[in-house]
């Protein structure tokens, strides 16, 4: 009887919907619960934390105060930390456990320190501690006693010490974007047109001819150029003299007052002070900073703009070499060859590229394009600045090739597959109209196959911007020093190293000297590679879609 | 009138012999019949297009046509009838050389287009498609505009001048009685038509680049009745300025529109006669068979 049941039951068809269903959950789930987690860990990090000021007995008996940020908290069993520590009590099966972020590097050692629950007494959550990001060094927390001008201290203005030192910080930062602006942009450019005309110098003494009215010019320019620079530089130091008038007196949390230049100071705030309004403008800024802001501190610290932009200058310089590549090549493949024995092994072939490792790709991008290819580019064309290398060294045209190559077999695979499904009453149609076979192609059947040409090039896409294996070899860096693109000629430096979202991730989480400070930033960093993958597919998708809108006729047939 | 008169004439001169042959009544495809001349058309007051001479067209070794003889007058609509897969189309697909297309296929004999064989290897395909247009079975429009549609084969051409094209959409829409249906959306995509519209406006694609032959391979096989009927009146209008050759299966439709009439059967021409003729005194018992249905 029940046998019958569950024979019907099986016949019925509902075990295997049930099946699928489950697959399905699992998926949506795992998915979910991946996104949820990186973007809790990423997220979470930019919010203010209060900064905490307690006294802390160590297993030596010794009492230190410890001012920091509680980052983390654990649950320890106790046999693992008796060892260590004698005055676990018996009765607790397990402690609690924090990790502080107690800052001030320069002066304590460390940034992070474990503390055991039990040791911990006097806990509390004073207003006035400050936290001050600065641009070495990691946070300094502490209380502000003064600020100093000209090592004088400030006390004309009657307003509350903070109060000048945000306004001071205001007027430091105003003079940094100066500073950096003459460093980066004006003698940046000096530095280019002096290295030019050092290359001009070079192909005039290289071709020979004994030009004098040639060299003086060079020469000439070279003096103003010069001139240009130092004053520059006078301008520089006149504004680091300006920027070093103000300094800081904080208490840090062994009691020492310690002396803070305020050009050392990125921004500084009171999380313990902070209305809750505050502190989302607070996480506003710091979240906006990530975004289109430089790295600092070895990548610790900072935006990730630089490998933002590099990822996405990446994905699209491949998108342009790997359709026009993949399409011809399926064209001919599918329209033009004779179908045989030998399109059937070359079809083979090109589906199996699919699934070489990319670290493959990698190394023979490095062999092929880099050293051959680029090497060849520079004899050629820049043998002046030989023997530095202009193409022959990694660089994102070559990261870009590479990636092109590994995901061509999906653009040819896809696009074949259109091709095959325009019918062959539209080519016949068109024939009979007198058109060519390629004035067919190119009028009525392309058009036709151009959504499941961005159907593949989706697929690319989405291969291409996750992979960093094969890039290590050919272009990613760790910091790039200029962006691939800028205002000098040709504008678009393809030669150039770029910084890319997934090595920034291995790079920050793994080779970073600061791990525990890193670490939120590798999910940050992890939850934006994959936002902008999830961008530039929805763009790729939506212009699927408005293609199929346009030749519907496929789906009709 | 005066060629049915003349076709009956030459009837009541041979009237003897041919009685004879039309007692032998058979369904298998006898030796004598074939051997009798089949083309019985009067075509001497015609001025002839396409000339079929021992025209044999093999798939592989699949002989699909055996040694078709048969003239097709200017100016006339020319139906094939005949079963399913008694080579009609493929005759027809062998006059813009569309066959082509085919892997392996082999022509014996000449087809020719104004005196010249289609098949000689200086004959550039695509002129010769231009000269002789075709609409297929099934309505096959171009995923594009219907204006782009009519405009196809002449922007193919290298015509770019807007206002002759707007001119020649216009005209070829007009003649293919399509016009006044889409001339407020031209621009909307031609798959939104119905079918009986769609093949119209494939009709007005055709004849855009203004052939000399329009070859019909049953154009309204997948329409109803009155895009079949708004058809069939159209061929009719077209017939004073193109050669029209069509495969129908409907032999009504063949004895309304068209005023000569090829009857074929496995590849072969059985009979060949203007319209009214074949179809009240058929010569050959075949014929007579298929036409009143008790044969295909």
């Amino acid at each position: 009887m029940i046998s019958v049941r569950l024979k019907n039951w099986l016949d019925s068809g509902t075990p295997y919907i049930w099946l699928n269903a489950g697959a399905v959950s699992v998926s949506v789930l795992l998915v979910v619960g991946l996104l949820t987690l990186i973007a809790v860990r990423g997220l979470g990090h930019f919010w203010p934390k209060a900064i905490a000021e307690f006294e802390y007995t160590d297993a030596a008996a010794s009492i230190t105060r410890i001012v920091g940020e509680i980052v983390e908290q654990e649950n320890v069993p106790r046999a693992r930390l008796a060892e260590i520590d004698a005055r676990i009590p018996d009765n607790a099966e397990y402690i609690d456990r924090y990790l502080i972020k107690t800052g001030n590097r320069d002066h304590l050692g460390m940034d992070f320190r474990w503390v055991v629950a039990t040791g911990m007494s006097d806990l509390a959550y004073p207003e006035d501690l400050v936290a001050i990001e600065r641009r070495e060094w990691g946070n300094m927390y502490g209380s502000l006693l003064a600020l100093k001008i000209d090592g004088k201290e400030d006390a004309s203005a009657g307003s509350p010490v903070w109060e000048r030192f945000q306004q001071a910080i205001a007027s430091t930062q105003l003079l940094h974007d100066q500073i950096e602006y003459i460093e980066k942009d004006l003698i940046g450019d000096i530095n280019y047109r002096i290295e030019r005309l050092r290359l001009r110098q070079n192909r005039l003494a290289m071709s020979g001819t004994n030009n004098q009215l040639a060299l003086e010019q060079i020469k000439q320019e070279q003096q103003t150029l010069q001139q240009q620079f130092d004053s520059y530089t006078e301008e520089l130091s006149g504004l680091y003299a300006q920027l070093a008038q103000y300094s800081i007196t904080v208490r840090i949390s062994d009691g020492t007052e310690v002396e803070l230049s305020l050009g050392q100071v990125v921004r500084a705030y009171q999380p313990n002070a902070m209305s809750i309004f505050g502190k989302i403008h607070f996480y506003i800024e710091k979240l906006w900073e990530f975004v289109s802001d430089e790295p600092r501190e070895a990548n610790t610290e900072g935006g990730i703009f630089p490998a933002i932009f590099g990822t996405v200058m990446m994905v699209l310089i491949m998108s342009i070499l790997v359709t026009p590549f993949g399409v011809i090549a399926a064209v001919y493949l599918r329209e033009y060859a004779k179908q045989g024995m030998l399109v059937r092994i070359i079809r083979i072939a090109v589906n199996n590229l699919a699934g070489v490792p990319s670290v493959v790709y990698g190394v023979f991008g490095l062999g092929f394009f880099v050293y051959f290819i680029g090497g060849n580019i520079d004899e050629l064309f820049f043998s002046d600045t030989l023997p530095s290398p202009t193409f022959g060294t990694p660089g994102l045209l070559w990261a870009s090739l590479t990636l092109a190559i590994l995901t061509v077999p999906v653009v040819i695979v896809s696009t074949e597959e259109g091709l095959s499904r325009v019918p062959r009453s539209i080519r016949e149609g068109s024939l009979a109209l007198g058109a060519t076979k390629a004035e067919t192609l190119m009028r009525t059947v392309l058009p036709m196959t151009a959504s499941a040409m961005m159907t593949g090039l989706i697929l690319a896409i989405a291969r291409a911007a996750g992979e960093v294996a094969p890039l290590m070899m050919v272009g990613v860096v760790k910091l790039a020093p200029s962006l691939p693109l800028d205002g000098h000629m040709p504008f678009l430096h393809l030669e150039r190293k770029f910084m890319h979202l997934g090595f920034h991730i291995y790079d920050v989480g793994f080779q970073s000297p600061n791990v525990e400070a890193a670490r939120p930033l590798v999910f940050a960093t992890a939850m934006l590679l994959v936002l902008i993958i999830i961008f530039l597919n929805l763009a790729a998708i939506h212009i699927r879609n408005k293609l199929r809108e346009k030749y519907r006729a496929s789906e009709q047939h | 009138m005066l060629q049915s008169s003349i076709s009956q004439m030459s009837r009541n001169d041979m009237n003897q012999q041919e009685e004879q042959q039309r007692n032998v009544r058979t369904h298998a495809i006898d030796p004598d019949i074939i051997n009798k001349p089949s083309n019985r058309a009067m075509l001497d007051n015609e001025k002839i297009c396409i000339e079929v001479n021992n025209f044999s067209f093999y798939y592989g070794h699949n002989q699909a046509l055996k040694s078709v003889n048969l003239k097709i007058p200017e100016k006339r609509v020319t139906a094939f009838i005949g079963p399913s897969g008694c080579g009609k189309s493929t005759l027809l697909r062998c006059f813009n050389r569309m066959n082509d297309l085919i892997d392996h296929v082999r022509v014996e004999g000449e087809v020719t287009l104004h005196a010249q064989n289609i098949f000689d290897k200086s004959v550039n395909v695509s002129e010769l498609r231009r000269r002789v247009g075709m609409v297929f079975q099934k309505p096959n429009p171009f995923p594009k505009s219907i204006y782009e549609n009519v405009a196809y084969g002449l922007r193919i051409q290298g015509i770019k001048n807007r206002r002759v094209l707007d001119e020649a959409v216009e005209k070829s829409l007009r003649s293919a009685a399509l016009w006044e249906e889409v001339k407020d959306r031209l621009d909307a995509n031609a798959m939104g038509l119905s079918g009986g519209q769609q093949q119209r406006l494939v009709i007005a694609r055709a004849i855009a680049i203004e052939p000399e032959v329009l070859l019909l391979d049953e154009p309204a096989s997948a329409l109803d009745p009155i895009s079949t009927l708004k058809i069939e009146e159209l061929i009719y209008e077209l017939k004073s300025k193109y050669t029209i050759v069509i495969v129908t299966h409907n032999m009504q439709q063949a004895a309304r529109v068209s005023d000569y009439t090829a009857y074929m059967y496995l590849g072969e021409l059985i009979e060949f006669n203007d319209t009214s003729t074949l179809f009240t005194k058929p010569w050959q018992k075949m014929t007579e068979d298929y036409i009143t249905g008790r044969h295909g």
